[in-house]
């Protein structure tokens, strides 16, 4: 699991390249670089609270770009933040459908060392493809 | 870098024509000094051409001096599009919809501040939450928040929380209409409603200031404007419709890309660019959604507002206004408003979108406050927190950019590579040292809003005077700020 940040792909906000060797890899890596954009130590999150995540899609990028919504949603409605603790994805028919179990806390200000707030998921240079044996993502997050 | 078809107008206009790029229906146009332009990366140029493919644009594409790569418009992009056989976008208003400024004055001078500048800046950063996830102290119902988001700052004036003279200072007198909270979705909402009150993260911030002598480049206006000593304080904050407003672009930008190409034939460039003819349900749907979170937004500053005059009040022991804490007037940078323009010597109904970039209206036009028809709307643009910021008006040879300015400094410098280079910590302490004191939710955040990340603002408010977009009125200097 792995992925970096590229600010040459965005200047005033922030964007990344995340990898995996299967989508549900992919998709973990997409969104451990999501989270740690608003929190520096996730690690620091205790697993107090859990949701399921399930959503499904006409294509596999759509459900990485709604999948990464979650979490953001979350921080926003419930100010949780959230850790993925399992994702299970089945790319094989239409639609493309996602099961994930996501565990975290409230933010405390005075244990997480919090980044900046992301707005939202954008379609700019958006993109998932699979190159040899790994599957790519390149995403840019409004903050 | 700049592409080679794009042609010197004269030394702050430059136009990319319609040759360049099949399918533009305008040529594009840059606002920019020989520098500024020069410092704008590729993606700028793409975009504002982009834009210039859209059904129904009207005269050119814009961008103003401090453009920069955005998300299908630039940062900095205006474009007007016919409101019968135009389209609207949401990536021509931004995810932070209704994002904005305000610039507060206050009877006081930094002399009277000064001894109490740090207890002034602890208090608001209790009282106005900032960075990720923030929450405000307003218990609200959903049901109550649906309907706020139709009413904006009459809500405001209704609950105690507002004075008419503060709808009065306010762009569309802080509320707009056709606003329809049944277009909005749950989650929208969900994300939004404890959110009131709250600043957010990234480069919104509120900030004390000090407008000194020196830094007054228009007198008259000024006065006009309430400010009118030496050294006086003043306050300005920068923030949005929080995720209220950032679900609606996101729920609208997947709407609008299932039926942009199939219903209604119009190829999809850049999935960020998604679109849908004004007069059609989507993007009538779209447009009464985006107003209620313009209203939210407006809702959200002026509880800022109120915050202010709570603590200053508790601090210096009277009432905010005998303190003389008037709004002076709050600008927004990211809309789709319905205006009128001359085009060709006819006046044209047309659906301006203003993505970071200011309305600017001309002395003696509608729309703006009485008491500032003789000098032009005030224009609000923030700079960093070590540079400063400024207060410009609109003016007459505005009308040749639909009456648009800039919003801001814009980022040269990308958030990571302004965490390697800045520790939040050391900037802090830096500032102190200048006089500047500050309180932020991330050190992690204030590192990346390092006065070096952004362009020269005077550079930006320079060449937007050159341009006869605004007047320049004054420079405002921080003296207190808290960060998201």
């Amino acid at each position: 699991m792995s992925y970096r940040y590229r600010d040459d792909l965005s200047v005033a906000d922030v964007a990344f390249e995340a990898e995996g060797t299967s989508l549900e890899e992919l998709f973990t890596s997409a969104w451990d670089a999501t989270l740690r954009v608003m929190i520096e130590n996730p690690s620091a999150l205790d697993s107090k609270s859990r949701k399921s995540i399930a959503i499904e899609d006409q294509s596999v990028d759509l459900l990485l770009y709604n999948f990464l919504q979650e979490l953001i949603y979350y921080k926003d409605a419930e100010s949780l933040l959230l850790r993925l603790e399992h994702c299970r994805i089945d790319a094989g028919r239409t639609p493309a459908k996602l099961e994930a179990l996501a565990a975290g806390e409230t933010i405390d200000s005075k244990r997480h060392h919090l980044g900046v707030d992301v707005k939202a998921v954008t379609f700019h240079r958006f993109s998932l493809k699979k190159e040899g044996k790994l599957w790519r993502t390149t995403v840019v997050l409004d903050v | 870098m700049v592409p080679s078809g794009c042609i010197k107008i004269n030394d702050t206009l430059w136009e990319i024509p319609r040759t360049y790029k099949e399918g533009m229906q305008v040529p594009a146009r840059i606002y920019a000094s020989k520098r500024l332009l020069d410092s704008m990366d590729s993606s700028v140029f793409e975009q504002v051409t982009n834009v210039a493919t859209l059904p129904g644009i009207a005269g050119y594409s814009f961008c103003m001096p401090d453009g920069h790569s955005g998300y299908g418009f630039p940062i900095g992009g205006m474009a007007a599009f016919d409101t019968e056989t135009g389209v609207i976008s949401p990536g021509g208003i931004g995810f932070d919809i209704n994002c904005g400024m305000r610039l507060v004055a206050t009877s006081l001078t930094w002399e009277e501040v000064q001894p109490r500048v740090q207890q002034i800046v602890d208090r608001l950063f209790v009282r106005i939450p900032a960075g990720v996830g923030g929450k405000g102290s307003m218990k609200l119902s959903q049901s109550e928040f649906r309907t706020l988001s139709e009413q904006g700052m009459k809500w405001c004036l209704k609950k105690g929380y507002a004075i008419q003279e503060d709808l009065d200072r306010t762009e569309e007198n802080g509320c707009v209409r056709q606003a329809d909270a049944s277009k909005v979705s749950e989650r929208a909402v969900e994300r939004g409603y404890k959110q009131i009150g709250t600043l957010g993260s990234g480069n919104h911030y509120l900030e004390i200031q000090v407008a000194r002598p020196e830094n007054i480049f228009d007198q008259k206006i000024a006065r006009a404007y309430g400010i009118d000593r030496p050294n006086q304080v003043v306050l300005m904050f920068h923030c949005g419709s929080r995720g209220f407003g950032h679900q609606i672009a996101t729920d609208y930008l997947q709407r609008f890309l299932k039926v942009m190409q199939s219903r209604y034939g119009i190829p999809v460039r850049d999935r960020q660019l998604a679109c849908a003819p004004f007069a059609s349900q989507e993007g009538q749907d779209y447009y009464k959604a985006m107003n209620c979170a313009i209203n939210m937004s407006f809702v959200n500053r002026q509880v800022i507002l109120h915050r202010i005059r709570e603590v200053f009040s508790e601090i210096f022991g009277k009432d905010p206004m005998e303190l003389g804490l008037h709004q002076i007037y709050d600008v927004t940078h990211n809309t789709a408003k319905v205006e009128r323009h001359r085009i060709d010597g006819k006046k044209r109904k047309l659906l301006v979108h203003r993505k970071g970039a200011t309305r600017a209206f001309a002395a003696g036009m509608g729309g703006i406050p009485s008491e500032y028809r003789k000098v032009g709307q005030p224009v609000i643009i923030g700079g960093s927190m070590e540079t400063g910021s400024y207060l410009l008006a609109g003016v007459q040879s505005g009308e040749q950019s639909f009456y648009t300015t800039a919003h801001g400094s814009g980022r040269t410098m990308g958030r990571n590579q302004a965490k390697k280079q800045f520790r939040g910590q050391d900037l802090e302490k830096r500032l102190r040292e200048r006089g500047i004191y500050i309180r932020c939710a991330s050190y992690a955040g204030l590192a990346e809003e390092a006065g070096a990340a952004y362009k020269d603002i005077d550079e930006v408010v320079l060449a937007t005077e050159a341009a006869g977009l605004s007047r320049a009125v004054a420079k405002l200097i921080p003296v207190g700020n808290i960060k998201g």
